[in-house]
């Protein structure tokens, strides 16, 4: 079974990118020359290093991280049973659904738990009727009632 | 919080066509060039100005969380992904998942629906640490301070990532 990617290698410089600029980027017109005055490096190696970071896979993406619900979409977590032998199939067809953003792979009775992200809250149901109907199995539909804040940091 | 972002929070945010095309141009990520909103003005040929304007009212909203980096845990070397779900009593769980989130190994907290008989968790807490054992820790830290609150939990770890592809608005 493949495995998640591996650690990459990161430097000092590459470990202070990665955990300051997980707080943010201003909005202004040399965002990366103010990031990179604060990091004491030039504008044109922080630029440099995102663009590695990013090639090696050690950050998923760089940018404004929209926020699904407040742009008027709806987001759920799903959950499904799926028989070991047809595992690869039914993450083919579930996979095949522009609208699941992401999907894991969990050890349990309940092996497959991916995120559905639509632009119109009628969407959701729509989706889960369509992934049970392609997939013979069942789909439980868990949505957030709450969300507690955290922090959301990692120390690279 | 502050007053004017509770109250910008509290009102549906519209977005015209010009932010939604803003949009669609960033959710991959924002360009890596000096001036990039001088870089999207061009494309969506509007002023670099109100491209930032534009920006800073959608953070303003919570339309944009903010705009930085995402981590891949697995390449920082985040190996275990254990999403830990709790059956806790409904009365409590406002105030257990308070607490619960403000650990700082605990990446997202909610509460979701149960729904019975299989799936009896309405707490879910997803931790990160550098191997099984390091969650495991976090996860009998939570349980042995829960007490009794937490009737059963179980923690699903992850072995592989089928897809991640995030929000996507079609153009």
């Amino acid at each position: 079974m493949p495995r998640p990617a591996e650690a990459v290698a990161l430097d000092a410089t590459d470990r202070r990118i990665v955990n300051a600029l997980q707080g943010g980027l201003p909005v202004c017109e040399r965002p990366y020359a103010e990031a990179a005055t604060n990091l004491g490096i030039s504008e044109d190696e922080l630029i440099r290093r995102l663009e590695r970071l990013l090639a090696d896979g050690a950050l998923t993406r760089f940018g404004p991280m929209y926020h699904a619900e407040r742009l008027g979409g709806a987001l759920t977590l799903a959950a499904m049973q799926v028989p070991e032998a047809d595992f690869e199939h039914v993450t083919a067809i579930v996979n095949g659904f522009s609208e699941v953003a992401h999907n894991y792979r969990r050890e349990h009775a309940f092996n497959m738990w991916f995120v559905l992200a639509t632009e119109h809250p009628g969407r959701i149901n729509e989706v889960i009727g369509d992934i049970e109907r392609a997939t013979g199995l069942k789909v439980y539909n868990l949505p957030k009632i709450e969300e507690f804040y955290v922090g959301l940091r990692f120390e690279a | 919080m502050n007053t004017a972002r509770a109250l910008a929070l509290e009102t549906p945010a519209t977005l015209d066509a010009t932010d939604r095309r803003l949009i669609v141009e960033t959710q991959g990520g924002l360009p890596l060039v000096p001036r990039p909103y001088h870089a999207l003005a061009e494309r969506l040929g509007i002023t670099p100005e109100d491209v930032m304007a534009r920006m800073r009212r959608m953070l303003e909203h919570g339309i944009v969380r903010r705009i930085g980096a995402v981590p891949n845990h697995y390449a920082l070397g985040y190996a275990a992904n254990g999403m830990s779900v709790w059956d806790v009593p409904d009365p409590c769980v406002l105030e257990i998942g308070e607490w619960v989130g403000s650990l700082d190994f605990v990446s997202h907290c909610y509460q979701r629906p149960r729904i019975l008989p299989a799936w009896p968790y309405n707490l879910f807490a997803m931790l990160h640490g550098r191997s099984r054992e390091e969650v495991e820790e976090h996860v009998q830290m939570i349980a042995r301070i829960l007490g009794q609150y937490a009737r059963a939990h179980t923690v699903l770890y992850s072995t592989r990532i089928l897809k991640k592809t995030g929000l996507r608005l079609n153009g």
